[in-house]
């Protein structure tokens, strides 16, 4: 196991964590529009070809947050276009993020099922 | 106590008893907790790739066990005092994107399952899937027109 990348990894999610949360005290923005904001961010960067130097170097410490989905919608596209040309941009990023988009959306169905509805305490 | 009487006074008298909320503290949380859930992907990541997995099969396996943990911590409620207390640190990573699904998904499960669940599941990842796929889509066709990611070799 490399021990090096677990540690970046550590050091590169907990500073885009820190952007998060400077942007959470110091604007008052809304969780939803900080979400918006990490994931276009990071779709430009990763269009931009920047994103990948992050993952180069921290792995999941550049993936896992928001950003990397961004960057994987980008990167999909792209990857996409080269190969079908113009039908590529319209199918490359969600097909790239795919799994993640339905693993979510069924995991919260399946939680929906099992869980009781609670009663809002005001 | 005086009376206030006008905006500007009321401002000052509003930024006195709020509380400074204490942005050192929450950075900390958010970093450590953050950290801590990239630094678990890495290691899920590194199992894979002992395991003889390719790197993008490896990221999406990574990608669903995070959402996993996530919804199945966001089941029991628990995550939701975890992100009371890391704020950004469990909100950023992909585990926040899940728990912005499951959460809505079990509180509207009263109000039925097509327009409850199904519906309500999209109020904060709608947003994000909205923008995150149009931006996907520009840069796509702006690929197409440049033809090149020659700004990328910076």
């Amino acid at each position: 196991m490399d021990w090096t990348m677990v540690l970046k990894a550590f050091i590169l999610g907990g500073i885009i964590c820190v952007i998060g949360q400077i942007l959470i005290d110091k604007t008052k923005l809304t969780p939803a529009r900080i979400l918006v904001a990490f994931v276009t961010t990071g779709a430009i960067l990763g269009g931009l070809g920047w994103y990948k130097h992050l993952i180069n170097w921290a792995g999941c410490g550049a993936s896992v947050p928001l950003t990397g989905f961004g960057n994987l919608l980008a990167k999909g596209a792209i990857e996409e276009v080269k190969t079908n040309g113009l039908i590529g941009a319209f199918t490359g990023g969600t097909k790239a993020a795919a799994a993640g988009i339905a693993a979510a959306i069924f995991f919260g169905y399946i939680a929906s099922l099992v869980s009781k509805p609670k009663i809002k305490k005001q | 106590m005086k009376p206030i009487n006008s905006k500007e006074e009321y401002a000052t008298y509003v930024d006195q008893k709020t509380p400074n909320s204490p942005i050192l503290k929450n950075c900390f949380n958010a970093f450590w907790v953050g950290g801590l859930i990239c630094a678990l992907g890495q290691i899920i990541f590194e199992i894979c790739k002992t395991r003889g997995i390719d790197e993008t099969t490896s990221y999406t396996i990574v990608s669903i066990s995070l959402i996993f943990i996530s919804a199945f911590l966001t089941a029991l409620n628990i995550f939701n005092k975890i992100g009371k207390f890391a704020g950004a640190g469990s909100l950023v990573p992909i585990t926040g994107f899940a728990n912005s699904i499951v959460s809505p998904a079990m509180e509207y499960k009263s109000e039925g399952y097509v327009m409850g669940v199904g519906a309500k599941m999209f109020t904060v990842a709608g947003p994000v899937l909205v923008y995150g796929i149009s931006t996907s889509i520009i840069i796509g066709i702006l690929y197409i027109i440049f033809n090149t990611q020659s700004i990328t070799l910076i």
